[in-house]
């Protein structure tokens, strides 16, 4: 008898507390609905942009939650004080939320696939982007599969077997046939993902040289916040750097007594003729960056004291690319992606894939690193490097390919 | 044994006397019970957790309004969000000091140390941890940690901010950020103090599971819970001395201009003198530690939602040792996998090769793990209690952020997803949320057993539901952002045209993420309201087998008055057949319910077997008529 007195005394004064707050909300309400008609528009724009604006609409939503948990304890205290069963079944609304969720969740994900699936980077640009695209849609399948199964056991389980007084669980320790089935399984896939990987990486950094497409080299050097691209001239050769040679003049240390360097090139973009390989020497004079060229499916860090080699052949040029993404503002691009200071955010720098006749009309005007100034450093006679001769070239080339090679093991 | 014998005597003879009165002090702060020491940890990882969750929404907020002015951040932050806009230099400073914090202070000291300071001696049967100083001073030197990490918000130069990762050379010259000046000093010196105090509460673990267990708790009765912390101790101890040694050499870089990561550097036109080191080997001593952290992370919150799914689905664990296995699988294969966050940092790629098999490998035991808890749900009779509901949660997050690993951990696809948004997405999963929710459940479930109180269900299912949602809608496209190339850690997308097209997507997870943080005030006000308002706990709220819950609700020191009890079970004989409540505790033994025996749970006692086959001649089974 007591405890009932009790409860009834609870719930009206939570019934009470109900009314009030809901007597005093809806007249403040009117009143504001009212003043809102009287008056002209006032401009709400300072108020969005003040916190205490929005402190004021949390504390709301808190006093809301406040008196539906209020409501719901009245509710259950009522029934209870009835002798009733328990108002809510929370275990009932928790399976079919988790349902529900598992339907939403799905059609979400859907709905990502297809939307924002369709906003990514177009199609590798370069013969190992193509192989890497083709690894990443299967791994694609694989577990999009698997995520959606065990989803809907997670969730599905979580609403067939909610609690029920009258069921007892079944106990089911353990059965080491299906745990063996299913430590294999994913072996077995993982196994196959595996060697389809490595295969696909020993590809991509273990390329055998073609002696009638060869490589063009290009240097890149990172350094708080931009790149710097040389080209190796006529030579065809990268030539030697040394930061201690570094410079007001010689930004990038390029050490000119190396007749390999005289002839190089400086350039704005990367422009690069479609269909020949092209060998990326990676370089740092600061701190850590990562040369990041998303369309080709290209990263590579780049470490201060170590060079590091990345070599790709683009497929498509930027003119196809435009037409193919119906877009004629398109350009490749490559970008920072480790961060390495205040201006990561930036820097940039455009690359033109184009064909090979235009490839060799923009290199010719592109100009050389050695210069008058740089000359009279190095004690260099002011005058037009002199055009070596092919046999010269032929034999520095060797050496720099050992050197390159070197590079790469280390 | 002699040691426990005279601690109970002690505790009987001057419980009276007032001589074991405990002052302010030593109750409170420099407390050595293990219980105190437990809920030191989590309050402060709790801090730490809403510091971690403000930063985070500072920098969404940055990245979704890149443009606009928020006045109310300058009055906050000062000089370093002049005109109401955060500056490059400072939001690098907010992504590094989110991730250290929640990595190291909430995941790893928040986490493993609370509930391993909790439960080990509870659930095991000891009176307190082996050493309890050892103890108290693994907490104190986490708080120093997290002072000293702390301050540098306070430093003209600001905390560090070269990424969590901090890999030199940028964190090791100070002219090349700010961040990289005295906040980085700190936030070596940080890390420092805070390896320290993970090795002194590791060692206390690992020594307390082995050597302090009670009568009957062989090592295969304990529970999941024991397991992950015991081998999540011994991961942190065999991989934390190595960051350590990182650590020093960093500090020798900086301060004493060794030159053991740095070489041919020209910073800002200045040449310097550092030569032969290699920026690589710190990435190596980094994630050697760094990957089996990760582990570090998620396996206490595995054992715990082991435990707790096992509870609340009324129904043992399924495959109890195929667990075990899994967890020593990952221990042992967490150790070879950590060149898998340097596919792309021109490490030899042989290595690439090498390290890619180990990590897909290690997909393996993740995957039992998955399904084992799938098989415990099915056909269960599962109470959706708070603690529950985020268990469930952690199993989805797992599954979907561990997915995303097969893409990672193939080292051809890390190539162009390497750094990018879709690692962000997929380490805030399957680390981030599964962790953070191991957590919550592990609070909602052992609360009872920490204050001696409830918290309020309700409050609980709602914090769960807008938490899920929320955590999903933040990072799920976040996955798209990286697979369109969009590097992590930008300050903003607007100097890239390819890049404006995830503007909104931006604005839309800075709300989902607000959302998130603003869920958490449901958690912080029950977690804090019920400390002393909740309803008084009974002995056994969830009707668990596991020994904790046998200790009185009320803490006293030594854990449980008279005698420790013996174990006779394993901890997950719920809802046996043939005996008449849904759960049988570890301290049952077996001839009290022979009813529900089975040969298995014998061992190959001849003895055992015997008596059972007697009593079940003379008993014949009459359920099964009906």
């Amino acid at each position: 008898m007591s405890l009932r007195k009790f409860i009834t005394n609870k719930t009206t004064a939570a019934l009470a507390v109900l009314l009030t707050v809901f007597a005093n909300t809806s007249a403040f309400a009117q009143e504001a609905a009212a003043g809102a008609a009287a008056a002209p528009k006032v401009d709400m724009g300072e108020v969005y942009k003040s916190v205490i604006f929005y402190v004021l609409v949390f504390l709301a939503v808190c006093l809301f939650i406040a008196i539906v948990g209020k409501a719901i304890r009245v509710y259950e205290l009522s029934r209870e004080a009835q002798g009733k069963p328990v108002g809510i079944n929370w275990n009932r609304v928790h399976a079919s939320l988790f349902a529900l969720f598992l339907v939403i969740g799905l059609y979400g994900v859907y709905w990502e696939y297809t939307v924002h699936g369709a906003m990514l980077l177009p199609d590798a640009a370069s013969i190992h982007g193509e192989r890497i695209d083709k690894m990443f849609n299967l791994t694609l399948i694989i577990t999009t599969i698997v995520f959606v199964v065990t989803h809907i056991l997670l969730f599905g389980f979580s609403y067939i077997y909610k609690y029920s007084a009258k069921r007892k669980a079944y106990y089911y320790p353990h059965n080491n046939t299906i745990e063996k089935i299913w430590t294999i399984i994913p072996a077995l896939v993982l196994t196959v993902l595996v060697l389809m990987g490595f295969l696909t990486w020993r590809s991509i950094f273990y390329k055998v040289e073609d002696p009638k497409n060869k490589a063009i080299q290009i240097e890149v050097t990172s350094e708080q916040f931009k790149w710097s691209i040389r080209y190796p001239g006529a030579d065809g050769i990268v030539g030697k750097r040394n930061y201690k040679l570094t410079t007001a003049s010689n930004a990038l240390g390029i050490d000119f007594k190396d007749l390999n360097s005289r002839d190089d090139e400086m350039a704005d973009e990367m422009v690069i003729p479609v269909n020949r390989p092209v060998r990326l020497l990676l370089n740092s004079k600061d701190v850590i960056h990562s040369f990041y060229m998303p369309h080709f499916r290209v990263q590579l860090n780049t470490v201060p004291g170590m060079q590091t080699v990345f070599e790709f052949t683009p497929t498509i040029t930027t003119k196809e690319m435009q037409e193919k993404t119906n877009d004629p503002n398109f350009k490749y691009l490559f970008f920072c992606a480790k961060i390495c200071g205040g201006g990561h955010y930036n820097m940039q720098k455009d690359v033109r894939v184009v064909s090979e006749k235009e490839y060799e009309e923009w290199l010719a005007e592109q100009k050389t690193y050695l210069n008058d100034d740089l000359r009279k450093e190095f004690n260099l006679p002011v005058a037009p490097a002199p055009v070596k001769s092919v046999a010269d070239s032929a034999a520095t080339d060797s050496v720099a390919a050992k050197t390159n090679q070197m590079a790469l093991n280390k | 044994m002699s040691t426990i014998a005279l601690h109970d005597e002690h505790n009987h003879d001057h419980a009276d006397h007032g001589h074991h009165k405990e002052t302010l002090i030593s109750k409170y702060i420099f407390s050595m019970d293990h219980k105190m020491i437990a809920k030191q940890f989590l309050v402060t990882g709790i801090i730490m957790a809403v510091i971690a969750m403000i930063l985070s929404i500072l920098f969404r907020i940055q990245l979704a309004w890149p443009d606009k002015d928020f006045p109310f951040l300058e009055t906050f932050l000062g000089k370093w969000a002049e005109g109401g806009r955060i500056k490059p230099d400072f939001y690098l400073a907010l992504v590094t000091i989110h991730g250290t914090i929640m990595v190291f202070f909430v995941l790893t000291a928040g986490l493993s140390g609370t509930f391993s300071n909790l439960l080990i001696p509870l659930q095991i049967g000891a009176r307190d941890m082996a050493s309890p100083f050892l103890n108290m001073l693994s907490y104190w030197f986490f708080f120093l940690a997290c002072v000293v990490m702390m301050s540098s918000f306070f430093i003209q130069t600001g905390p560090a901010s070269g990424g969590w990762t901090v890999y030199p050379p940028l964190s090791a010259l100070p002219k090349a950020m700010p961040g990289s000046g005295l906040g980085m000093t700190l936030w070596l010196v940080s890390m420092v103090l805070f390896v320290a105090s993970s090795l002194m509460g590791g060692i206390n673990y690992v020594s307390t599971i082995l050597n302090m267990r009670t009568k009957g708790m062989d090592l295969w009765k304990m529970p999941l819970t024991i397991w992950a912390f015991f081998l999540t101790a011994i991961l942190g101890i065999l991989s934390f001395p190595v960051l350590v040694a990182g650590v020093v050499l960093l500090i020798f870089d900086r301060s004493v201009g060794t030159s053991f990561y740095l070489s041919d550097i020209v910073l800002g036109g200045n040449i310097l003198p550092n030569e032969g080191g290699s920026p690589i080997l710190w990435q190596h001593l980094f994630w050697f530690l760094g990957h089996p952290e990760v582990y570090i992370v998620i396996m206490p919150a595995l054992g715990i939602s082991s435990e707790v799914i096992s509870v609340n689905s009324r129904k043992p664990i399924f495959g109890y040792h195929a667990m075990v296995y899994s967890l020593i699988g990952i221990t042992v294969l967490s150790f070879i996998v950590w060149g898998h966050h340097m596919f792309v940092t021109g490490m030899n790629p042989l290595l690439g090769g090498v390290f890619m098999i180990t990590t897909l490998i290690i997909a393996v035991p993740s995957a039992v793990k998955t399904f084992n808890y799938l098989a415990t749900l099915w056909r269960g009779n599962i109470r959706f209690t708070p603690a529950m509901l985020f268990a469930i949660g952690l199993v989805s997050f797992f599954i979907s952020g561990g997915l995303t690993g097969i893409f990672l951990g193939n080292a051809s696809l890390d190539i162009n997803l390497h750094d990018t948004y879709f690692v962000v997405a997929h380490f805030h999963l399957v680390m981030g949320s599964a962790a953070i929710f191991g957590m919550l459940a592990g609070v909602y479930h052992w609360y009872p057993k920490m204050f001696g109180r409830m918290m309020n269900a309700k409050l609980g299912y709602l914090h769960f539901w807008l938490t899920f949602i929320a955590a999903y809608l933040v990072f799920f496209p976040l996955h798209f952002l990286g697979l369109d190339g969009v590097p992590r850690r930008y300050y903003a997308f607007t100097e890239f045209e390819f890049m404006k097209k995830w503007l909104t997507v931006n604005v839309f997870v800075t709300w989902a993420a607000i959302m998130a943080a603003l869920a958490q005030v449901a958690f912080l006000f029950n977690f804090f309201y019920s400390i002393y308002k909740g309803k008084k706990a009974p002995q056994n709220p969830w009707e668990s087998n596991t020994l904790e819950w046998t200790a009185p609700v009320e803490h006293i020191h030594g854990n449980w008055p008279g005698e420790i009890p013996t174990v006779h079970r394993w901890p997950y004989d719920y809802s046996k057949p043939g005996h008449d409540v849904d759960f049988i505790p570890q301290t049952v033994p077996f001839s009290q319910t022979m009813s529900s025996n089975l040969p298995h749970d014998f061992e190959g006692n001849a003895e055992a077997e015997k008596i059972q086959q007697e009593w079940e001649l003379a008993n014949p089974v009459q359920e099964n008529k009906g």
